[in-house]
């Protein structure tokens, strides 16, 4: 602990002053234990009528038949498959900083990861409640579970990549889930020792019966880091597995070997576009700067940036590989994307995904909370479009001129995927009021190394190497939350 | 002898804990449980407590999803049912390999999880016990069971000057039953 200083090189990732256990305690339970402010029952009132839209939406869908769709022969997939592959890859980043970069050890996740999963939470139930209502006959989604059926013995056909889907996406929802609630319950159980009455009933039966011993904290260690292992693989199979329902076909423009890392890369990038997004309004509206700090928000721009870049790579090879596959077909496909009738959905997606992210190599805008935040809307926009790209362009114009046509969403594809979006921060909402944003138990672990004050005490015993502490104070430049005048005296 | 069940050395700071963990060792005082609000690195050796085995179980159920999944396709795919898709052949491994891996991860995850709620007793509902309230939330608490150690009065002075903020007799074992 004490005796494990952190070297003062590195960044703090809490700071403010006379920041203790307990205050930590109290400012993540702030919102969880007091009634919610205006911020929040506005957002919450607009967030619940665009879930009453996607209720009404998709029952009528439900009702109906997907007819009410703007489907036609030719374009068979539209705003439903590509409503659920851009909720499916904002998921991703919620694994990602849960798995992955627990793997690698980074401590900065530990204040963003229980929001960033409960976000891949969401995510996917968005995605998942478009599967079933593109079946047509939702009643009848039994079907592609491997069940003996009435027709005899026939199967799914396991060669098929959707049924590889179904096992993809249902297993990383529950893992997710999983993963999510065991590393809530410490927290949970924060809560409840806190509370009393009803509430500490009701969080009594959540916490499982939480205690904090030695042997449950030692177990649960061993049990995350597992976890982490076995989702960090799982978090590749994923998008790789949804690439393929694309991949295995025989479509130009689908036919790619290089969709999965692309569409991997591309699931991150919007998904951190996605975690700032929220994460820039919760912090501010919960007043959790001093957790969710400027060094966070610079950390995430440079992901983006890393992965918009991969992506970008992706675009240019997939065209590139097209001109030298030869095949007229595939060069078709890649000049009608890009000049043809939906040229301004393929430029909007260059534009958002490729351009635009690159602005964040600057340290101005990558620190700038404002066009941070416009940033990672545009690049959600960007990756919206990047799957409406793919989809629609590539099946618009199919091999026999006279059955070409274009797509025309209706209402209810309009409100299927406004409502989505209104579920999605309904539920992000609720979270945020009924459980603790941030994981308390893993934010106390940086207090003694991590903070500002450990490193500030650590300047201030003088053993520290003189071109170092210039660096560390030059560092702190960035942060909004930090008291600058403090170490203009150093 | 008293009703005291239980005494509690409630420490604010985690080093410091660690430290009255080490005092009560040194005078050969046993230590019931120690509980806290995060995981603390290292006290498992001081505390003797055997490395989890959490490990191979979740190898274990890992490699049953694996075969399960295997099986399930092999039996539905080869055995039971072949289906003839454009002549290629039924046993196509590759095609297996993301159905297996998934239910790899799923068998291990959930035996893993599910074993680890079974060994510490962790269900929905159950009651919690907690010895102190602020264990979860500020405090890092050492128990020593009052019966095993009679020297009370030892056991104050050593978590005292080891920088308990706080010494509590419990006479219930945990305070949490309402």
């Amino acid at each position: 602990m004490s005796g494990h200083n952190e070297s003062i090189l590195r960044e703090p990732l809490i700071t403010g002053d006379n920041i203790t256990y307990a205050k930590i305690t109290d400012d993540i339970l702030g919102p969880v234990e007091n009634k919610p402010n205006k911020a929040w029952w506005i957002g919450f009132i607009f967030a619940s009528l665009g879930a009453l839209l996607w209720v009404v939406a998709v029952s009528y869908t439900f009702w109906n038949g997907i007819g009410s769709w703007g489907l036609n022969k030719t374009v068979g997939w539209a705003w439903d498959i590509t409503g659920f592959v851009w909720w499916v890859g904002i998921g991703h980043a919620g694994t990602l900083i849960s798995a992955v970069l627990l793997l690698f050890r980074q401590n900065w996740r530990n204040s963003i990861n229980r929001s960033a999963e409960a976000m891949t939470i969401f995510a996917v139930i968005c995605a998942a409640t478009y599967v079933v209502s593109h079946m047509g006959r939702p009643w009848l989604a039994y079907w592609v579970l491997p069940l003996p059926n009435q027709f005899g013995s026939l199967w799914v056909n396991f060669n098929s990549p959707l049924v590889w889907d179904m096992f993809a996406i249902s297993t990383y929802f529950s893992v997710s889930l999983l993963f999510w609630y065991t590393g809530l319950l410490p927290d949970i159980a924060t809560i409840r020792d806190r509370a009393v009455g009803t509430r500490r009933k009701i969080y009594s039966i959540f916490s499982f019966g939480w205690s904090g011993s030695v042997k449950t904290w030692q177990r649960f260690e061993a049990v995350s880091l597992i976890l982490a292992g076995i989702s960090t693989p799982l978090v590749l199979s994923v998008h790789t597995i949804v690439s393929m329902d694309f991949a295995t076909s025989v479509i130009p423009g689908w036919h790619t070997t290089i969709f999965p890392p692309y569409f991997v890369a591309g699931a991150i990038f919007s998904g951190f576009a996605m975690v700032l997004t929220l994460l820039l309004v919760a912090r501010k509206v919960l007043g959790l700067e001093n957790y969710i700090t400027m060094f966070h928000i610079e950390s995430m721009n440079k992901i983006i940036i890393l992965t918009g870049s991969i992506v970008g790579v992706a675009y240019l090879t997939e065209f590139f590989i097209a001109w030298y596959s030869g095949s007229e077909y595939e060069q078709y496909a890649f000049i009608n994307r890009s000049t043809g009738p939906y040229w301004w959905s393929y430029w909007m997606m260059m534009t958002c995904n490729v351009i635009s992210p690159q602005l964040l190599w600057f340290k101005k805008i990558r620190l700038s909370i404002k066009a941070t935040w416009i940033l990672s809307i545009v690049v959600n926009v960007g990756m919206w479009f990047e799957r409406f790209v793919i989809i629609v362009t590539s099946l618009h114009r199919d091999y026999i001129p006279s059955s070409w046509a274009m797509f025309y969403p209706t209402w209810v594809d309009v409100s299927v995927f406004v409502g989505s979006i209104g579920l999605f921060f309904t539920l992000f909402l609720l979270f945020l009021r009924v459980l603790p944003s941030i994981a308390i138990a893993e934010v106390k672990l940086l207090l003694k190394s991590a903070s500002e004050q450990a490193k500030l005490k650590q300047i201030k015993e003088g053993h520290e190497n003189k071109e170092y502490v210039a660096e560390y104070i030059e560092s702190l430049e960035k942060f909004d939350s930090v008291k600058q005048e403090e170490y203009a005296k150093i | 002898m008293s009703d005291i069940k239980y005494i509690l050395g409630s420490f604010g700071d985690p080093d410091e804990m660690m430290h009255g963990i080490e005092k009560l060792q040194e005078n050969n005082i046993s230590i019931y449980d120690v509980y806290t609000p995060m995981p603390i690195h290292g006290i498992e050796a001081k505390l003797g407590v055997k490395r989890s085995r959490i490990d191979i179980a979740a190898f274990c159920f890992g490699i049953t999803g694996t075969c399960a999944a295997f099986a399930l396709i092999y039996f539905c795919a080869v055995i039971d049912w072949r289906v003839n898709i454009g002549g290629k052949p039924s046993f196509a491994l590759p095609d297996f390999i993301p159905i297996m891996f998934e239910l790899t991860v799923l068998f291990c995850a959930f035996g893993m999880v599910l074993s680890y709620y079974a060994s510490t007793h962790l269900f929905p509902g159950r009651a919690p016990r907690v010895m102190d309230l602020r264990a979860t939330d500020d405090r890092f608490v050492i128990a020593v069971d009052a019966h095993e150690n009679a020297a009370h009065t030892v056991i104050d002075g050593l978590l005292k000057d080891a920088g308990a903020l706080e010494v509590k007799y419990n006479e219930r074992k945990y305070i949490s039953y309402e």
